[in-house]
């Protein structure tokens, strides 16, 4: 890496800056929980049977999901990457963002929509003459979702790997007259295996704390995962040092797990590319053209119903009315408001941390000091998924108190918060592209000494401009959708648009709720299609590296 | 350093909508005004908040300000966040289950206000807690997918299994807490066992009753746990009678709402007439229509038509506050254990 002195030294810095930045922000809600002077009524969760169980639980519903949806979106992956040109293709690719960006009670019950007892499916088996509906709750209700939510989240973060692969092994591949399994085993697998490991990380963080789902899918108690304690411990026994302890727990084991499967062997990294344009030989024939097909209508229709079904109870509401209220007005904005906010903190933290860790991971002789940094660096960035909002937000709702109303700080809570969970899907949609970006720049930056302004302005905005829209976009889906937070804090004046949905479930107003969840959905596409602007074609430009 | 000028560039971008939510955020009346805690439906367009806030600011030269927070359970965690530097004048929206914790926390006074002459049945008596609204819990079914709706909490529990119903849960929920008490004041020693006979019934138990109810509606399940006075929304808002409540020959359990005032209040005067206001016919006509619960005293109009067509319950179970507190986290444990093997 081709950096001066001080440029260096900068990047560390700002790693250094952003890692103390969110240690403290966890640290003082944590700190402020144990020193609250409220005794624990709980005993200790590690001689609980009713916790181990709960744990045993959650360890495992997370491992299947995490299983399922990774092992799924590969072909998903694959066939995309493989068909570069087909209409509706990016439509495809911007439906699989949606479900992210939805609030996890909508997605249920657009997937009871198709899958429940009174959904298209069940409907079909009666048409054929079954008696009694087949129940999806339970396990099975929760692993649906979380298929649902996280294997286009998956498929996804493959593509975008599968399509840096450079064009010349494509080339090379279409000249040794390569068939697709070889193609599989000496190039696609190769990309995949390296990424595998750090999706299924994410994945299996959020599966480990998901929380509403399975609750509502998970047909009983039998069906409970550590966040439900938490909440549970925060929220009817108020006992902070229960929540505390029991979120160690999760954060302890769950990082066990990840550092397990971070020992998988990762491989190299690829070399430069010309960044020719990519033509797959492969994907043109006609049995993988056929396979391919059958594949994308498939993940079409499992990401596509549940969200039709939202789309279509959705339109029975009186939209018109619901838009014109002053007080969805008022919602949206301050949603987007926060979304922005949090979309911005985000990207701006992770490119600290992209930085630093680039320009460590460069240093030849490392010193222990910032090998450390680099560890901590990675290692906070995806483990923020594990801390549950409600203990940062009723920690520093403790904090704040000593500065007056606390609720006057929510807002800019919220954003931290938010900006938080978003920071290991940002920094996966931007270090790749980050990478790429500086093997290709920096000699030539270098050489002709570019610097400061100048520098942003001619290569690293024009180069950089679509993993930040990308990214920006998808963090602000994620924040959008977001009602952990707001709730602790949700008076009048912070109302955002879950929480709109929700009150007018909590009052009878189910119709109204079912429209503004499908204008919920519609601002997370219009989100990515902001975000994915100007990719249409793959032809258009000689590489992407930023899906 | 090109990414310096860009960090700038964001972290700017970052303060400026944080700066402009919390100027939003931060405007305040001046003149007197009375802080009322309350929960999120109650202040909602649709709620009663607005209503009583119009009604009392007439007579009593103040301003009304609402704090509202998702329920009653998160109301309670906002007092004991806040402590004694709570803001609160009024804490409006506990219920009976909750009253005890409440008083653990020192913050509430005896509020001075006679009861003697309110009709909430179960004859719950405190000199802190002014109840202003109640409802019974109630299984309500969908007419059109039950013929035979349960008669008693026996037929519910031994009844037929592939009748389902969405309950909510204890551990998370007020409605949740509500089921678990009633069971236990039917079955006694044996809830444990009638659990188990009813989680063959049970669909699946959802974090809340918004959940729950809108699964029932959405035709998952043709029961729910919700309230004798659901169907009453139903017949007056939708203009429909396909939603109705089981009358259990047992006896339903009663969830009462409260109200008190805070102890460190500087406007305790202005606080108490906030309750007396509470329990005359200026609040407790907006009760029905708009919180959808039975008011706890006289309204100026005798209630709408469908009012009269709702469940009344034979029996009213209630138990005392203390007696809840006391055994709240066994009961759950009991309940955990008995429907979540399988």
């Amino acid at each position: 890496m081709i950096l001066t002195a001080s440029e260096r030294r900068r990047a560390i810095a700002g790693g250094a800056f952003g890692l103390a930045g969110i240690a403290l922000f966890i640290g003082l809600a944590i700190v402020t929980l144990l020193s609250a002077g409220i005794v624990s009524t709980g005993g200790n969760p590690l001689t609980d049977p009713y916790l181990l169980r709960v744990l045993r639980f959650t360890l495992l519903q997370a491992t299947l999901s995490t299983l399922l949806s990774v092992v799924l979106a590969i072909p998903v992956a694959r066939a995309l990457a493989r068909q570069p040109r087909f209409p509706g293709r990016l439509w495809l690719i911007r439906l699989m963002a949606v479900p992210m960006g939805l609030p996890v009670l909508i997605g249920a019950l657009g997937l009871l929509g198709i899958w429940g007892r009174q959904g298209i499916f069940n409907q079909a088996l009666t048409g054929l003459g079954l008696s009694q509906p087949v129940s999806i709750y339970g396990l099975t209700g929760i692993l649906l979702a979380h298929v649902f939510f996280n294997l286009p989240l998956a498929a996804r973060l493959m593509l975008a790997g599968l399509e840096r692969v450079p064009a010349e092994y494509w080339l090379m591949a279409g000249g040794l007259g390569m068939r697709p399994t070889s193609v599989f085993r000496f190039i696609e697998w190769p990309m995949l295996r390296g990424l595998i490991p750090g999706i299924s990380g994410l994945i299996f963080m959020l599966c480990a704390t998901s929380f509403t789902l399975v609750l509502i899918l998970g047909g009983g108690p039998a069906a409970t995962t550590l966040e439900v304690a938490i909440y549970q411990a925060l929220r009817f026994d108020f006992d902070p040092g229960r929540a505390v302890a029991l979120s160690l727990l999760q954060i302890i084991v769950t990082a066990a797990i990840l550092a397990a499967m971070a020992l998988l062997p990762a491989p190299d990294d690829h070399g430069l590319t010309a960044g020719r344009a990519v033509r797959r030989i492969d994907g043109a024939l006609p049995g993988a053209k056929l396979i391919d097909s059958a594949l994308l209508l498939l993940a079409t229709l499992f990401v596509g119903l549940p969200l039709a079904s939202v789309v279509i109870t959705g339109l029975k509401a009186d939209l018109l009315r619901l838009v014109g209220q002053t007080i969805f007005l008022q919602a949206i904005l301050t949603s987007l408001s926060i979304a922005l906010g949090a979309g911005m903190l985000a990207i701006l933290a992770s490119f600290a941390i992209i930085r630093a860790r680039s320009v460590i991971s460069a240093e030849r002789r490392k010193a222990p000091g910032l090998r450390g940094l680099a560890i901590a660096l990675s290692g906070t960035s995806s483990l923020v998924l594990l801390v549950p909002p409600i203990v940062l937000a009723t920690g520093w709702f403790l904090a704040l108190r000593l500065f007056g109303d606390p609720t006057r700080f929510a807002a800019l809570l919220i954003i931290v918060i938010n900006a938080l969970m978003a920071l290991p899907f940002v920094i996966r949609v931007i270090e790749p592209a980050y990478a790429v970006h500086r093997r290709r720049t920096e000699r030539l930056a270098a050489s002709l000494g570019l610097q400061g302004l100048s520098r942003l302005h001619l290569i690293d905005w024009p180069g950089l401009r679509k993993p930040f829209f990308t990214a920006l976009s998808f963090a602000m889906a994620l924040s959008l959708g977001d009602l952990g937070a707001v709730a602790l804090f949700g008076s009048d004046s912070l109302m955002t648009l879950p929480w709109l949905v929700y009150s007018k479930l909590g009052s009878y107003r189910t119709n109204d709720a079912d429209g503004l969840a499908f204008i919920l959905g519609l601002v997370c596409l219009l989100l990515t299609i902001a975000g994915t602007a100007g990719q249409g074609g793959h032809e258009d430009e000689g590489r992407r590296n930023d899906r | 350093m090109p990414n310096r000028s860009l960090l700038s560039l964001f972290a700017g971008l970052v303060l400026a909508a944080g700066a402009t939510l919390f100027a939003a955020h931060g405007a305040e009346a001046a003149d007197k005004t009375l802080t009322i805690y309350t929960y999120e439906s109650f202040t909602a367009d649709w709620g009663p908040g607005a209503k009583v806030k119009a009604a009392f600011e007439k007579t009593c030269g103040c301003t009304v300000n609402y704090v509202s927070v998702t329920d009653g359970v998160a109301l309670l965690s906002r007092l004991k966040l806040e402590g004694a530097g709570t803001k609160a004048d009024i804490v409006l929206g506990l219920d009976t289950n909750l009253v005890d914790e409440a008083k653990d926390t020192g913050l509430f006074d005896a509020s001075g206000i006679d009861t003697s002459g309110l009709k909430v049945p179960g004859d719950f008596k405190d000199d802190v807690f002014v109840p202003y609204d109640f409802g019974h819990f109630a299984v309500v079914y969908d007419t059109q997918a039950i013929k035979n709706p349960p008669k008693s909490m026996k037929d519910l529990v031994e009844g037929d299994p592939s009748q389902k119903i969405v309950i909510e849960d204890p551990r998370t929920s007020t409605p949740g807490l509500g089921l678990l008490l009633w069971v236990k004041s039917v079955y006694g020693d044996k809830a444990a066992d009638a659990w188990t006979k009813l989680k063959g019934r049970i669909l699946t138990v959802t974090p809340g009753w918004s959940e729950a109810y809108d699964l029932f509606t959405k035709g998952e399940a043709p029961m729910v746990l919700s309230y004798t006075t659901s169907p009453a929304y139903h017949m007056i808002t939708d203009k429909t009678d396909r939603y109705q409540a089981a009358a259990f020959s047992e006896g339903h359990y009663i969830q009462i709402e409260v109200a008190g005032l805070i102890k460190s209040s500087p406007n305790k005067e202005l606080a108490r007439d906030f309750l007396k206001f509470m329990v005359s016919p200026g609040f407790q006509d907006t009760i029905p229509t708009n919180n959808w619960m039975m008011p706890a005293a006289a309204t100026s109009e005798p209630l709408p038509d469908a009012f009269s067509k709702l469940v009344v319950p034979s029996k009213t179970f209630l138990m005392s506050p203390d007696v809840v507190d006391k055994n709240r986290k066994a009961w759950i444990d009991e309940w955990l254990a008995a429907t979540s093997t399988n």
